[in-house]
């Protein structure tokens, strides 16, 4: 007699993704997916896909979905929740949609302690559009319109997504997780359920910041490039939860 | 018929609850705040939703989000909000969201000023979101006539899975008159084939989505919505005619414009001129049909508007060059006096044109 062991969760589409080989994308998509099968929750649950290079989530995530205009996610997701509250809604973003052009919109999600969940991508870079300099792209760290690396003085700082709605009563579970190894993807899919536990639990607003990598726009190997986020990524933006208001709770 | 005396803005705001309207997202601004206010007392009574946005931004992608999981739903906004409302219309348009947007017009450009204005003509029927996209704009030029077109927009917007827009001015917004809510009539409307509720596990996943990557998709999409158009243009268009028989001239006036129009008119006859009035009601799409048979009597045309000039080219396109089209105007929340159109109408005459 055979038993399975692992199978592929119903969360997700037989479609073949677009993304490039390497990116960490597909990981997180999964994680996402499993985290809603094992709650029980897919057949309820709309997500909201974003500008970049998840703008085809909905093609991937076998979910209702609709697809936003960039950075508005959290306001599509405010819609949608404030309509049909007995639903689970996400937003899936990277860190051109959610740190710069959606700058906004995330902030006022989160303080409006919206019970929604957002999965950010941070990658450090505009990977769509070409490997363009984002929010949280490193100091030092080359992009297509920071050729020479990102110079503080024309180009400012990056954004620490995570510490600042950290300081948000709304935002009720910040945890920023990384899916280099597979001790990490497990920590991970731990926060990203958490993240839906929350919303389900009707207290507010949770986001769960995922380091990612994009070999592409990065130049490196799959290999390099995560070697590259522990080595670069890491320090500046250190793993762990910023905020679980009721964790002893449960 | 049971009147009551009410504000335009709020009888705006009470029709749309009366048709259905479960959410609000709105931003503040002048002259517009009585909607959002209203909506925010009235919303919660019937377990609806109201959120004041950070933004017109956010509120318009609300509406997106609402709209799309099969809620009726509106927002509201003045001129520079409008403006930044125009993205997220263009992605309503391409995803097909019904929904209703009231565009309460005050004086521009820029910051512009507060005071009636109908200077957002082009805004409203053309746009400034991207695409080969189209908006049914309806300017009531009565708070009546807004109750009983909030009721019909909603219905608009489910039956071409369409956004919809009321094009008001401040006047018309903040002025008050008797009105009744007893000629409401809502239709019901069978979302289920395409709105996001959750699959519950029982169909294909529904997906609200204006990205077509591959041109001739695209192409197609966007003939499905020009064709939803020209059904609304059939079907849908609406104007009301004044005083035409036997006029030499006759005007052209929307929305409050149209009002003042009909005094001078008054005035006129006792000068012995006689102009008559054609008032658009939908301003997209336009009347074009009620230039095609106008009385031989008929000499020449002109367009009266709060603005420098915008419908009066619409003027130009529905009469084809077989009349002569004038234009008179005051911009920047400046109203027009019935003695004012008298005295410009008079000179046209004098002056044989």
């Amino acid at each position: 007699m055979s038993t399975v062991v692992f199978k592929k969760t119903e969360g997700l589409t037989d479609k073949t993704t677009h993304y490039c080989p390497g990116c960490t994308h597909g990981i997180i998509h999964r994680l996402v997916a499993e985290s809603l099968e094992e709650l029980g929750v897919l057949g309820d649950t709309i997500g909201v896909a974003p500008v970049g290079c998840a703008v085809l989530a909905y093609k991937y995530f076998k979910c209702d979905m609709h697809q936003a205009a960039h950075g508005r996610a959290p306001a599509v997701a405010t819609g949608i929740k404030r309509a049909r509250p007995e639903n689970v809604v996400f937003t899936y973003q990277g860190d051109g949609d959610l740190a710069s052009i959606g700058a906004a919109e995330i902030v006022h999600a989160a303080a409006r302690g919206e019970k929604i969940t957002t999965i950010f991508i941070n990658n450090a870079i505009y990977g769509m559009t070409g490997g363009q300099m984002a929010p949280t792209t490193l100091i030092g760290q080359k992009a297509a319109t920071a050729p020479l690396g990102r110079d503080p003085k024309l180009a400012g700082y990056p954004i620490k997504v995570s510490e600042m709605l950290a300081t948000l009563e709304g935002a009720k579970f910040v945890e920023r997780v990384s899916v280099d190894t597979p001790i990490n993807v497990r920590k991970a899919k731990k926060a990203i359920k958490r993240a839906f536990e929350i919303q389900l639990s009707g207290e507010g607003f949770g986001i769960v910041e995922v380091l990612s990598t994009c070999p592409t726009n990065w130049g490196m190997s799959a290999i390099e490039a995560l070697e590259w986020l522990r080595k670069n990524m890491m320090p500046k933006y250190p793993l762990g939860n910023l905020r679980d208001d009721n964790k002893g709770d449960n | 018929m049971n009147k009551v005396l009410m504000k335009g803005n709020e009888a705006i705001a009470l029709a749309a609850i009366k048709a259905g309207c479960k959410c609000f997202f709105g931003y503040p601004i002048t002259p517009q705040n009585e909607i959002p206010a209203f909506m925010s007392e009235e919303l919660p009574k019937i377990n609806g939703s109201f959120v004041q946005a950070e933004s017109e931004v956010a509120a318009i992608n609300m509406v997106y989000g609402a709209g799309g999981c099969g809620v009726r739903v509106m927002t509201s906004s003045s001129s520079p909000g409008i403006a930044l409302k125009q993205e997220g219309i263009s992605y309503l348009a391409g995803a097909e969201i019904p929904c209703f947007i009231v565009s309460v017009g005050r004086g521009g450009p820029g910051l512009g000023g507060i005071q009636p204005a109908q200077s957002d003509y082009f805004q409203a029927t053309r746009g400034g979101g991207n695409g080969d996209y189209k908006v049914p704009v309806v300017a009531p030029n009565s708070i009546q006539e807004a109750i009983d077109w909030t009721y019909k927009a909603f219905d608009m917007a489910d039956e071409y899975r369409t956004p919809v827009m009321m094009l008001i001015d401040g006047l018309i917004g903040q002025m008050m008159e008797p009105v009744s809510f007893e000629n409401q009539s809502c239709k019901e409307f069978d979302r289920s084939g395409w709105a996001t509720t959750g699959t519950k596990g029982k169909r294909d996943p529904h997906i609200i989505n204006s990205l077509y990557l591959e041109p001739r998709d695209l192409e197609i999409h966007c003939l499905k919505l020009q064709a939803k158009f020209d059904l609304i243009r059939q079907k849908e268009v609406a104007w009301e005619e004044h005083n035409l028989e036997g006029a030499e001239i006759v005007a052209v006036a929307y929305g409050i414009t149209s009002r003042i129009v009909k005094n001078s008119i008054e005035k006129l006859k006792e000068k012995g001129i006689k102009m008559g009035l054609i008032r658009p009601i939908t301003l997209n799409p336009f009347p074009v049909e009620a230039f095609s048979n106008l009385p031989r009597s008929v000499k020449s045309l002109i367009s009266i508007e709060m603005s420098l000039g915008q419908m009066v080219e619409d003027v130009k396109l529905a009469s084809c060059g077989k009349y002569p089209v004038d234009f008179f105007g005051r911009t920047g929340g400046v109203i027009p006096t019935p003695e004012e159109i008298v005295n410009y109408i008079e000179k046209l005459v004098k002056e044989g044109k």
